[in-house]
């Protein structure tokens, strides 16, 4: 295990080193990604001058849907950073036989193929989410237990272990079809349903669709259940909410793992 | 010693090589059909998400209506919205052309009676014909199943502008978009500003949300909202303008001039792009084979 952290270690600090090589890219990169958020922050604040709360009766107000967003960043930058760049390159290892020379290395394919890129421009929306959230928790009517504040980062890292899951099996999805340029569009879209509190998924077509979000394709525990925990009063059902999280991401760990050994045993080359 | 006969050019042979340009990059689309029909279908999913939120939005506030637009016509452009992006979208033109001229295989163009442009606009069209025929069927499906949030059919008239200004968005999309790929003569790398130029298109175009949402939004200038410049610059034309024609929130003199405008811009980004092309051309260099 410290062997893999050590080579994922270089693999972070050599992927420092290029960002650095090209200094104004980087920033630029930084520059951008804030833009897309704080462009999808104005369009909150466009809907909050027509409601007072997103969904009747959910508590869903402006700091609360604030401290709600500012979770979803944090998760998302940490995924982007660490996973997505990996992910992305895998689509055309596979269409051009690069894929051979992972699987020919003394280490773990499935640690190589998604932990070789760090993208640490990412990284910018995260800690504009942190400083969101301390923005949003002094305004709430209830300010969040100590308790709540320890589970925060144990569910951010479940968050996390979800969304890194949906990615491995993606990434298995592009060895299966030869190639997959909509990997990126399809996690755009699938962690879209994810950016939302779980309450506005109701009636007689969003109440099914809440519950595919969270207990087949548990996609709504990622952000849901930690901005809960900061973002509404702490009662005893947040302790199932913790549990579903925690369960759901052991499962999509072990799932995703299961899925992408047996894309990579179907596996052809594709070189010479 | 053999003779060089140099045959004039038939009238037909234009449309030969349009007709060819179009059947290899049918072709081409065709190879990875899964992907392309995954990467179609996959456009439906954040349109529910839109839905339920705007649901939400209504369903905890006592207005009838948003800037305009009650919780139906919302949805209804939304779904309008997905249509027009089918025309106007250009997904990997501009990266893939800066591609081209950072790898040197744009200079096949330089030798080759093809021009370049017309070349990336069959190849274009090509990929349009083919994501329409992936996704009539799911597109048409979603809006049988969500006629209730549309208003009743529009008038010939207001189909007919609908119909142009969807053509025109195809046009626009891709002069834009084109012109911002051959800043690939220019800079090594253009992923950064084309990121930049998708963030002001998504906020801009209306395809965040109806851009009559910036109806109240001051620009500094007396009597001036956001929405009336952002109706001077071509971005709204890609998504918002068509949609809102067929709801009928764009009409009579409003609509003609519109309309003008939208031409007006296509003919601007088609002349930029050639210009660039020109002077991008000039002064590029490549060597080895």
């Amino acid at each position: 295990m410290s062997r893999y952290f050590a080579i994922f270690l270089t693999f972070a600090r050599a992927c420092l080193v290029r960002d650095m090589t090209f200094r104004a890219n980087f920033i630029l990169e930084c520059v951008t990604s804030l833009g897309w958020m704080s462009m999808n922050l104005a369009f909150y604040l466009l809907v909050f001058t027509f409601t007072s709360e997103i969904g009747k009766g959910t508590g869903w107000s402006k700091e609360p849907f604030f401290a709600f967003v500012a979770t979803g960043l944090i998760i998302n930058s940490i995924v982007q950073a660490l996973f997505m760049p990996s992910a992305e390159e895998l689509t055309e290892m596979v269409r051009t036989g690069g894929l051979d020379g992972v699987l020919v290395q003394p280490l773990d394919a499935q640690f190589l193929l998604s932990m070789h890129r760090v993208d640490f421009s990412a990284l910018a929306n995260g800690l504009v989410g942190v400083g969101l959230l301390a923005w949003a928790v002094p305004r709430l009517d209830h300010p969040p237990p100590p308790v709540a504040w320890l589970l925060y980062p144990l569910l951010i890292v479940c968050g996390v272990a979800i969304l890194y899951g949906f990615v491995i099996m993606l990434a298995a999805a592009t060895i299966h079809m030869g190639r997959n340029q909509s990997l990126y569009d399809f996690w755009f879209y699938l962690t879209n349903f994810s950016r939302y509190p779980a309450e506005i998924y109701s009636g007689p077509f969003g109440g099914p669709l809440r519950m595919l979000c969270t207990f087949v394709i548990p996609i709504l525990l990622v952000v849901n259940v930690p901005a809960r925990m900061v973002a509404q009063p702490f009662t005893g059902q947040a302790w199932g909410g913790v549990a579903a999280a925690v369960v759901a991401a052991i499962a999509s760990l072990v799932v995703s793992r299961f899925v992408f050994q047996r894309a990579l045993a179907k596996y052809r080359s594709a070189s010479s | 010693m053999s003779e060089v006969i140099i045959r004039p050019a038939s009238p037909f042979q234009g449309l030969r090589t349009w007709w060819m340009m179009l059947k290899i990059s049918l072709e081409e689309r065709l190879v990875y059909r899964g992907d392309f029909a995954l990467g179609t279908l996959m456009r439906f999913l954040p349109i529910v998400t839109q839905v339920f939120l705007w649901t939400a939005v209504f369903g905890a506030t006592t207005k009838t209506d948003i800037a305009g637009y009650t919780r139906n016509d919302i949805v209804a452009y939304y779904l309008l919205t997905m249509l027009t992006r089918a025309f106007s979208s250009m997904p990997g033109l501009s990266t893939g052309i800066a591609r081209s001229v950072r790898d040197g295989s744009v200079k096949k163009f330089l030798v080759q009676p093809v021009d370049y442009v017309s070349f990336l606009l069959a190849a274009r069209v090509a990929h349009k014909l083919v994501y329409y025929a992936v996704a009539a069927l799911p597109f048409a499906g979603v809006f049988v199943l969500c006629r209730s949030y549309f208003p009743p059919v529009p008038d010939a008239i207001t189909i007919a502008a609908f119909v142009t200004s969807l053509v025109l968005s195809f046009l626009l999309g891709f002069f834009m978009e084109a012109t911002l790929g051959m800043l690939g003569f220019w800079f090594m790398e253009v992923s950064s500003i084309v990121f930049g130029y998708m963030l002001v298109q998504y906020l801009l175009s209306g395809h965040m949300f109806p851009i009559d949402l910036l109806d109240g939004v001051p620009t500094g200038i007396a009597g001036v909202s956001l929405a009336d410049v952002v109706h001077w610059l071509p971005f709204e034309y890609t998504a918002y303008f068509s949609s809102a024609v067929w709801l009928g929130k764009v009409h009579g003199d409003r609509l003609v001039w519109s309309l003008a405008i939208e031409a007006a811009w296509v003919v601007v980004m088609a002349v930029a792009c050639r210009i660039a092309w020109w002077r991008g051309t000039r002064r590029y260099s490549a060597f080895g084979g």
